[in-house]
């Protein structure tokens, strides 16, 4: 598959414009398919937790396409597409299980955790009549392996064989990071999912663009739980395709944000909420950072909300639908009232979340608003334009979102002339 | 009381709640709860596998209180009408004053368009009591068969 004129997509080559029918063209999805989710990268499988014990399995979608990720007898973790050899069947339909092997359902063919094929019925025939051709070989015919690592933890898949390592693909910060977040033992809380209408794109520019969190989550600001005014900022990798946007509780004073708010013609709420525990803050990691988003190229985002945890996947669905599928996760030595309070703040996240709730609207109207149009482009120079750096110490940004799509243009072959990188 | 007219108290109380929901009228919806009340959303894929994390998870009636006043002030979601449709009723005496109810649930989304989808499908497990002679809900759970929500999940199920 080939684009016309590749070079032209984006009219500026530090990606401060990006043309709309970027959301919503199939030849595009069909390339970021073959490019991006099978290119060569390493995107977010699982989180080992999730198959603690020999013979579990989770399954799970990179980019549209199924995957089963499980752990074998010998405790070694294996991720396969989730797709017979055969006729081309979902193997497996359940989304976690534990079993001691694959069997397809439509002709009983059956694999080994590791995704070789172990036998299939009447391969010999019956009676010497039929059965498959004499040269028909086995090992030919297992579940397309892909490659696996784990870090801290936290299962990453590749589709290419020739992907950079995983710790180099990570980079130092998001490496440091899974640390400070993996460090010690955790406990699954729960699944929270949400489809939501629009672009994968857009959500990947959402978990980047810092500047609209204290603007369009008005229950982070009002509460207090994250504000512009804080000491916070954003970190990138050397190549710009992963973020961390993170800020710190009590390092402002009401009255300034106010004084912000009020110069800058934004309505601040004076409300008071009446059961005030639910936005309490433990530094349970010591550095005060009270809200920790990281994203991960492609398809991950890590957050820490205040002491809510949570890994969350993209699924794409065509260019026009996506869905997230959010991890909740604590500590397994959490206190019961620990463990009561991420409970507690898991109100904050997910389809129904507090803080978060409004993500979901806002990528449905961009994308409900964009459709069709071949010329515009969004505007993306929160922050500046320009060479894209690695750290800012603020955030009234949305710099990030212009790191993504360097990163983007570069795997998909359509970086301008001269472009940033 | 008898269980037949139990049963009808509890169809009313049901009812009372879908229209209160239905018509926007957030404030009056929370005067359906005691004080200490759960109100919970939960995914059925946790329930199935015993993981506590929900969708919804207001431990008491304040902090259900203050979901509302968020809801009303600070957040921004899609505009729409709801509907509930309530049935298959199963009411039993658990101890003496609290009853068990058991209902399907299914709530109809409208957008601003016009167009109407279902938006979610699962089941009630509540608990009731009887205070100053009105019945209220001591516990709501709601369980979501439908727990890839679609889009967001903003006015209560």
């Amino acid at each position: 598959m080939k684009l016309e004129n590749p070079q032209a997509t984006f009219p500026r080559r530090d990606y401060s414009r990006v043309p709309y029918w970027l959301y919503h063209d199939r030849e595009i999805y069909a390339l970021e398919q073959e490019r991006i989710f099978k290119g060569p990268v390493w995107s977010y499988a699982a989180l080992e937790a999730e198959i603690a014990n020999p013979g579990d399995f989770r399954t799970c979608f990179i980019g549209e396409t199924p995957v089963i990720v499980n752990r074998a007898q010998d405790g070694t973790i294996h991720a396969m597409v989730n797709r017979c050899a055969h006729r081309g069947a979902l193997v497996r339909r359940e989304n976690r299980g534990n079993a001691k092997e694959h069997i397809c359902v439509y002709h009983k063919w059956c694999y080994n955790l590791d995704g070789s094929l172990q036998g299939l019925p009447f391969r010999r025939g019956l009676k010497g009549k039929g059965g498959m051709s004499a040269d028909f070989k086995t090992e030919d015919h297992g579940l397309q392996r892909l490659q696996v690592r784990s870090y801290c933890g936290v299962i990453f898949v590749s589709f290419r064989d020739d992907a950079e390592p995983l710790e180099s693909y990570l980079g130092p910060v998001f490496t440091g990071h899974l640390k400070r977040l993996f460090g010690r033992p955790i406990r699954i809380l729960g699944y929270q999912r949400q489809r939501i209408q629009g672009n994968w794109k857009l959500y990947l520019e959402n978990t980047r663009d810092t500047y609209h969190g204290s603007l369009l989550h008005e229950f982070q600001s009002t509460f207090g739980l994250s504000r512009v005014t804080q000491t916070g900022g954003v970190t990138m990798d050397e190549r710009h395709r992963h973020n961390l946007t993170w800020s710190k509780l009590g390092t402002d004073a009401d009255a300034e944000f106010s004084a912000l708010y009020r110069d800058n013609k934004v309505h601040e709420s004076r409300l008071r909420l009446t059961a005030p525990g639910i936005v309490k803050f433990d530094d349970e990691w010591g550095d005060g950072i009270s809200l920790a988003i990281c994203s991960l190229f492609p398809n991950c985002t890590i957050h820490q909300i205040s002491n809510s945890l949570a890994a969350r996947q993209v699924r794409t669905f065509g260019p026009d639908e996506f869905e997230l599928v959010f991890t909740l996760f604590g500590y397994a030595d959490d206190s019961q009232e620990k463990h009561q309070h991420r409970l507690l703040q898991a109100n904050f996240v997910g389809p129904a979340g507090l803080v978060s709730m409004e993500d979901g609207e806002a990528i449905e109207i961009t994308h409900r608003a964009s459709v069709g149009e071949r010329q515009a482009c969004s505007v993306i120079e929160m922050g500046g334009g320009g060479p894209i750096p690695t750290r800012l110490e603020h955030r009234v940004n949305d710099t990030p979102c212009r790191g993504f799509w360097s990163y983007y243009a570069e795997l998909m072959g359509i970086e301008p002339e001269g472009a940033v990188r | 009381m008898s269980a037949q007219s139990m049963k009808e108290a509890v169809r009313e109380l049901l009812d009372e709640y879908a229209e209160r929901i239905d018509s926007e009228r957030y404030e009056d919806w929370l005067e359906l709860f005691t004080e200490d009340s759960i109100y919970q959303v939960i995914p059925r894929e946790n329930v199935e596998q015993n993981l506590p994390a929900s969708l919804i998870y207001c431990s008491n009636k304040n902090v259900l209180r203050d979901r509302i006043v968020s809801l009303l002030n600070a957040n921004e979601f899609n505009p729409h009408y709801d509907r509930h449709i309530i049935s298959g009723v199963r009411v039993t005496e658990e101890q003496e004053g609290v009853w068990q109810v058991g209902a399907n649930y299914a709530v109809f989304q409208t957008n601003l368009e016009g167009q109407s989808k279902l938006f979610s499908v699962g089941r009630y497990a509540d608990k009731v009591v009887r205070q100053d002679g009105r019945l209220l809900f001591r516990e709501k759970r709601v369980m979501v068969d439908s727990f890839s929500v679609p889009s967001m999940l903003a006015t209560p199920l």
